[in-house]
């Protein structure tokens, strides 16, 4: 599926927000977003999100034979999905034009800047190698997916423990966690992706980019550096012309960014080997608690609210009293069918009172069970079609004739339904 | 390769030159009567065929057309014999597709494109000796071969590769350099404007470096720039004398 297009308004929109220095989010110009990066329980896996972009990272080793011209050195293999689950833009099985080109920024990011001391992972030279593969999944596409990919395969590396082997004469012995502590990596430094876009023929620059302003981005220049200041690589793309000056602000904002970034990994790293010597639970189950997918979960808005709370206050004020509301499901129209009907919902308080009632009222039937039906059913009509009719001024008040017929039919068929309901118990 | 002198203490390099001096770059224009526009260039050993054909109506699928200006398409493929060790794919690869990526983005930056809208322009490369610094002789050839098919461009785009040895960056790499473990940046440049239609750099440099880097790297540019132009200056003149003009 392709993207939908930016709509011209919307694109306009934005181009002007960025004109007027303000994001849509609002941060400043060389802000980031929020990054979290927790881990899994096995060793080597992290998922990091920065704003609403997800990714996770997975880091495994085999043994395999060392290539020809390199034979006692270790393979790096590295590789990002973009699965459809991301983005419906993102197709299945085929290599995109952005695909190829995050993945070979992250090789050039980790494997040509040497980061990883590969020769360390040899066993036996021109025979034996460890290859170490890290696949990095996008999980949710929300703009600026190399920087979250390169934050995720270090920190998955750091974060990774092969296994000890041992070498009796031509044997090879791999052994299992539980007989030898897994050795981690040995890693140089750190380099880690920063991205800027550029707006308005390189106008005005923006750090981290979110989805919708990539959108609009005339180009990205994406500079990998370390802590110690160092390039690891640079890679401007879109068409745009750069001119020197901004290549060199972009650098010096670069190394700023990679520190805090650097600084942000190391203490996750820390905290994780903290849990796991103190034995305690760790894991995704343990870092991500209370995010069900089902919750209405809203982040904090780094949005100025000044006045808010008066405003609402005021608001509230002003409002009339909100109608009483109608506790039990309401069937509208006879013959239609009630999803959960007679299941206890679990929605506040006021159910609390009403569960209580029908307790009341479940007695009395018993009590009365041997009486007529119909009386039985003509206190239940009275009651609910009063509640009905009360909501209904409220809602519709230019409709008043029509509607409390069909709910006082309707909801004399829910007593009715409700009635043949405590029957059967 | 760790123990290879990058750069004598004289200051000359494997192959003898100096540090900022570039190889011998030869390249004649319109090689082929089929193409609307083709060059070769050798830059040292580097050998490279540009072709364009367009702007020419959209091919294959329709939806890809900008109403606003034209679609670049490019290929860049590398000849099975161009290594020492023989190639099995000329392309298709991951590199080749990153490099047709590249060389799109630095002419869409150049070409202006929004002269000719729902059309498409395409230029294939082929490297048929590879000597190091294979983008940068790619996007030489290729402006040769855009100027030859008369697309109009806002300037030359004139790329080079400068790698940083001893403090020194040495301009136009070749092979041997470029795998001696030299941090090497590759910069397309409009020189005209000083602007950069390009920037790619591999391995680690430090960040106050990076200035005198890619200034050594403009330079380089507009040195070959200025071969370039006269080369297209002297085709030109060729091609008058033979119209009779």
């Amino acid at each position: 599926m392709k993207d939908t297009p930016l709509s011209n308004c919307e694109r306009d929109f934005l181009l002007k927000a960025i004109e007027e220095k303000k994001r849509l989010d609002g941060r400043q110009t060389y802000d980031y977003r929020k990054i979290k990066i927790t881990f899994g329980t096995d060793y080597g896996c992290c998922f990091v999100d920065l704003g609403k972009t997800r990714v996770m990272a997975q880091v495994s080793c085999e043994l395999v034979a060392p290539k020809e011209n390199r034979p006692n050195e270790g393979i790096m293999f590295f590789n990002i999905e973009l699965s459809p689950m991301a983005s419906p833009a993102f197709e299945q099985g085929r290599q995109s034009e952005l695909s190829v080109k995050l993945n070979r920024q992250l090789e050039r990011c980790l494997r040509n800047s040497k980061c990883i001391d590969t020769e360390s992972l040899c066993v036996v030279s021109g025979e034996k190698v460890w290859q170490i593969r890290v696949d990095v999944h996008m999980l949710n596409h929300d703009g600026n997916l190399m920087d979250a990919a390169s934050i995720a395969a270090i920190t998955a590396l750091c974060h990774f423990r092969r296994p000890d082997v041992g070498i009796q004469g031509d044997e090879v012995t791999v052994y299992s966690p539980e007989e030898r502590d897994p050795i981690p990596l040995s890693i140089y430094h750190m380099p880690i992706s920063v991205s800027f876009s550029f707006f308005q023929q390189g106008t005005y620059l923006l750090v981290d980019p979110c989805e919708r302003e990539e959108r609009v981005m005339d180009g990205l220049l994406m500079i990998a550096m370390n802590k110690h200041r160092e390039i690891c690589s640079i890679q401007s793309s879109g068409g745009i012309m750069l001119l020197k000056d901004q290549v060199m602000r972009c650098s010096k904002i670069a190394s700023v960014k990679v520190s805090e970034i650097t600084e942000l990994i190391s203490k996750a790293l820390d905290n994780d080997k903290k849990a796991r010597k103190a034995g305690g639970r760790c894991g995704f189950a343990e870092s991500i608690p209370q995010e069900r997918i089902t919750a209405l979960k809203m982040d904090e808005t780094p949005v100025e609210m000044m006045d808010v709370t008066d405003r609402a206050n005021d608001i509230v004020q002003k409002a009339e009293a909100p109608p009483q509301t109608v506790p039990s499901p309401v069937v509208p129209a006879p013959g239609v069918g009630q999803v959960g009907q007679g299941l206890q919902n679990t929605w506040g308080l006021e159910e609390q009172e009403e569960s209580d009632n029908s307790g009341e009222e479940q007695e009395e039937i018993k009590t009365q069970m041997k009486e007529k039906k119909d009386e039985n059913r003509g206190g239940d009509v009275v009651e609910i079609s009063d509640s009905e009719e009360e909501e209904v001024v409220i809602l519709h008040p230019e409709a008043p004739d029509k509607l409390p017929k069909n709910t006082g039919s309707g909801s004399h068929q829910k007593g009715a339904a409700t009635t043949k309901k405590r029957q059967k118990k | 390769m760790a123990g290879l002198e990058l750069l004598s203490d004289q200051g000359y390099r494997l192959d003898g030159r100096k540090a900022t001096e570039l190889r011998k770059v030869q390249a004649r224009m319109g090689v082929f009567a089929q193409a609307d526009g083709s060059a070769y260039l050798e830059q040292g050993n580097t050998k490279a065929l540009a072709v364009v054909y367009g702007p020419h109506e959209m091919r294959g699928s329709r939806s890809r057309t900008l109403h606003d200006r034209a679609i670049i398409n490019c290929q860049y493929s590398m000849a099975t014999f161009s290594t020492a060790e023989r190639k099995r794919r000329p392309h298709g690869d991951r590199k080749s597709t990153e490099m047709s990526l590249h060389l799109k983005q630095t002419f869409e930056a150049a070409v202006m494109t929004q002269l000719y809208p729902r059309s498409q322009i395409d230029i294939y490369v082929k490297i048929l000796q590879s000597d190091g610094g294979n983008y940068s002789v790619c996007v030489n050839a290729a402006t040769l071969a855009v100027i030859d098919a008369g697309i109009p461009m806002r300037d030359y785009v004139c790329a080079c590769t400068v790698g940083f040895v001893d403090e020194t960056p040495l301009a136009d790499l070749c092979y041997a350099e470029e795998s001696g473990g030299v941090s090497s940046l590759a910069l397309a440049l409009l020189p005209r404007g000083g602007q950069i239609a390009l920037l790619q750099m591999d391995a680690r440099l430090h960040q106050d470096h990076l200035e005198t880097l890619i200034e050594a790297a403009m330079t380089a540019c507009k040195g070959v720039s200025k071969v370039l132009d006269e080369v297209v200056r002297q085709h030109l003149q060729e091609v008058s004398v033979l119209t009779g003009e």
